[in-house]
């Protein structure tokens, strides 16, 4: 399916997808040079929900912005505050006791099941399929009352502290994860089933939007859409952080690069994150939760310093520069679907818009954690 | 019955209103039947099970303004709508419910149905175009594109009953399968047509009625995730309702077409107490199945759905066409 090479201007027309389309998931807005039902060009414009996430942690000391992190993902916002405990801990010297790292990749992993649930709806979404995403949600309700019941929140949770957690973990959570584990893998046998397995789904998604490695690599692209590719990298596996050389995972690849490729790559995850999961149950250690020498004032000494962690939606790195003083010099944070998203551009021209929206939906955009 | 034109005004009437009333109750039905695959409750807080949701709707969509944006073509806007409905709810007329339910039967009713199944397409086109939007203009450019490669495998499928029957008259046709569901033209084991193609047929059939009712998967026309409403993306108020209800008025049209073609109109299937209940049932039951498919399956592609038709429906209709005229001869 090639688009016509040679077109002049005025035989193609440009189609405004979003801000507001059903299709982008949030404000993003893609401007379409069409030509009938094919994309010529295509070029994405963000900051339509930008907050300065970045300049808010210049202005804050580090405990109050804390909670500004869960705000950037409002899917996966655990994984983003692991980020920022854990660059902090690094830059001040803090030791977190072992039974807070535990709780912390469970509960992780646990939100990243969650966020890939909701992926997963709402992508079959986009191909026209309604019932999957209530299914998923339903599957998803178990882990936000979990979640909900340990750290206070359903979506934006602030429960890591510097140098552990807030609340720990109770028998009833420890049973309700139990049950949850063998109950998802029968949901996920049933998605297979209904989803996985159907030819119209399956025939909407081979084949279609091809990435090579290098255009990954080229836009620093992770999380699905590089192991989607062929490319074995997670910040997990590859730059290993916390308790997670503990455990027992795969790194589902698959080298095809299309868009089921990438979905698969997803399914599989969950089913990864399950046996953390259990794993992280099986092994929790007793203890205290937070540190019991711990700065009163969190001042990290002078120095630059750099942790990535693996979200739901990929490599998601926190760069800290202090000047040891009570706010940080200079907060940046590379989030995985900025990259992720800008290799739209140059992918789908040619494609027809079908296909495109298709594509887009499985590069799982986030668009508040794009713009920050 | 003596046809006086009173009569037949009343009948007509009638028909036209259980059109209108089926449109507007099977969008409840449909709530109702996505809401029990979805596992949620649906429309229930107006009246018992929700019944009273459609004129509910109905009224608020009454009640809000039908705005119609700058630069579109006014009087083509306002048409289009009603040009939705027209044929929809005017082909009931001459559908026969049961031997005696019908309010003006057609020597000719094949025919006419399928003219005005066309007229429908032209309705959406209209609408597109009208409402200069480009997510509406590509919307209608798909849905002629996909009527037009649908109407072929339907009109041949249809002239392979016609050819057993031996006759275009709605009436004729149920009457030859009447004696036993052997003689149905799903499976004509016994009857005119020894064709064991016929299920096949009735497949064809099926699928070409979805995408001629656009229906999901091949709601193209209005896929909302990439072409946000489709045709009717600028309709509010009861340009809106009407274009809703006249997709419903298909599916009605489009099932009872099914019906009286292929599983024997109002005959029973054991040949006890033939009549409307009969043909009601199987009516209900194939749009209880159009519900269960749009909530299960995704939307297949544009090029995928003409594809289908140009490649896999037309030679096999074509193929069944043959035979069933070869049949026909040696029998």
């Amino acid at each position: 399916m090639n688009a016509p090479i040679e077109l002049r201007a005025d035989e193609t027309f440009v189609l405004n997808v979003g801000p507001q389309h059903p299709a982008t998931h949030g404000v993003l807005r893609v401007k379409m040079e069409m030509h009938g039902e094919y994309i010529v060009n295509a070029e994405t414009v963000i900051g339509y929900i930008h907050r300065m996430h970045e300049k808010m942690g210049e202005l804050k000391t580090y405990p109050q912005f804390l909670m500004n992190l869960s705000r950037m993902d409002y899917l996966g916002a655990l994984g983003y505050s692991h980020a920022h405990v854990l660059v902090v801990e690094k830059a001040s010297g803090i030791v977190v006791p072992e039974r807070a790292e535990y709780i912390r990749a469970i509960m992780v992993e646990l939100n990243r099941i969650a966020s890939h649930l909701f992926w997963f709806g709402a992508f079959v979404m986009d191909l026209g399929g309604f019932s999957p995403l209530m299914y998923a949600l339903q599957d998803r309700e178990h882990i936000l009352d979990m979640l909900e019941a340990v750290t206070g929140s359903r979506l934006t949770y602030c429960y890591f502290r510097f140098g552990g957690l807030y609340n720990d973990v109770d028998d009833d959570f420890i049973a309700a994860a139990r049950r949850f584990v063998p109950r998802m893998r029968k949901s996920l046998k049933k998605y297979r089933r209904l989803v996985t397995d159907n030819v119209i789904f399956r025939k909407r998604l081979e084949g279609i939007a091809p990435l090579s490695k290098e255009i990954c690599r080229k836009y620093g692209a992770s999380s699905a859409v590089a192991r989607g590719s062929g490319i074995n990298f997670d910040v997990r596996k590859n730059e290993p952080y916390s308790v997670y050389p503990q455990f027992d995972f795969d790194i589902p690849v698959y080298p095809q690069g299309d868009s089921l490729a990438r979905y698969m790559v997803r399914m599989d995850e969950i089913e990864q994150s399950l046996r953390i999961v259990e794993q992280g149950l099986d092994k929790l250690p007793g203890g205290p939760i937070m540190p019991e020498k711990k700065p009163k004032l969190i001042k990290p000494p002078p120095g630059d310093y750099y942790q990535a962690v693996e979200t739901a939606r990929g490599s998601f790195g926190v760069r800290l520069v202090s000047d040891g003083g009570k706010t940080p010099y200079r907060l940046k944070l590379r989030s995985p679907t900025y990259s992720n998203m800008h290799l739209f551009d140059e992918a789908c021209r040619g494609m027809m818009i079908m296909d495109a929206l298709a594509f887009m939906g499985s590069l799982d955009l986030v668009i508040p954690e794009i713009d920050r | 019955m003596r046809l006086t034109l009173i009569n037949v005004i009343v009948a007509v009437v009638i028909a036209i209103a259980f059109a209108a009333v089926n449109a507007a109750y099977l969008v409840w039905a449909e709530r109702r039947g996505a809401a029990r695959i979805q596992r949620r409750p649906g429309p229930n807080i107006n009246g018992p099970f929700g019944l009273l949701q459609p004129p509910l709707d109905g009224i608020k969509l009454m009640a809000k303004q039908l705005t119609i944006p700058g630069g579109a073509d006014r009087i083509l806007f306002i048409i289009a709508p009603i040009l939705a409905m027209f044929p929809a709810i005017t082909s009931f007329v001459t559908i026969p419910f049961s031997e005696t339910i019908v309010a003006k039967n057609m020597n000719v009713g094949v025919l006419m149905i399928f003219a005005f199944a066309s007229l429908g397409s032209m309705s959406l086109l209209i609408a597109g175009f009208s409402s200069r939007n480009k997510y509406s203009m590509m919307s209608s450019v798909r849905a002629v594109s996909q009527a037009v490669a649908y109407e072929i495998p339907m009109l041949i499928t249809a002239i392979t009953v016609v050819m057993i029957a031996g006759s275009p008259d709605l009436m004729e046709i149920v009457r030859q399968q009447s004696p036993s569901i052997l003689h149905w033209n799903i499976f004509p084991l016994l009857g005119n047509s020894h064709n064991i193609l016929m299920p096949l047929a009735f497949l064809i059939f099926f699928v070409c009625t979805l995408a001629e009712t656009n229906r999901a998967p091949f709601d193209l026309g209005e896929a909302e995730s990439e072409l946000v409403a489709g045709f009717h993306t600028e309709y509010g108020s009861m340009g809106f309702g009407l274009f809703f209800m006249a997709e419903y008025a298909n599916i009605v049209i489009g099932s009872c077409m099914t019906t009286i073609l292929f599983l024997g109109g109002w005959s029973c299937p054991f040949g006890l107490f033939p009549g409307v209940w009969w043909f009601i049932l199987k009516l209900y039951l194939l749009i209880a199945t159009f519900i269960w498919i749009r909530w299960t399956f995704p939307r297949t592609t544009i090029y995928g759905l003409l594809n289908l038709s140009w490649k896999i429906l037309i030679p096999l209709s074509l193929a069944n066409l043959l035979l069933t005229a070869g049949l026909i001869k040696v029998f």
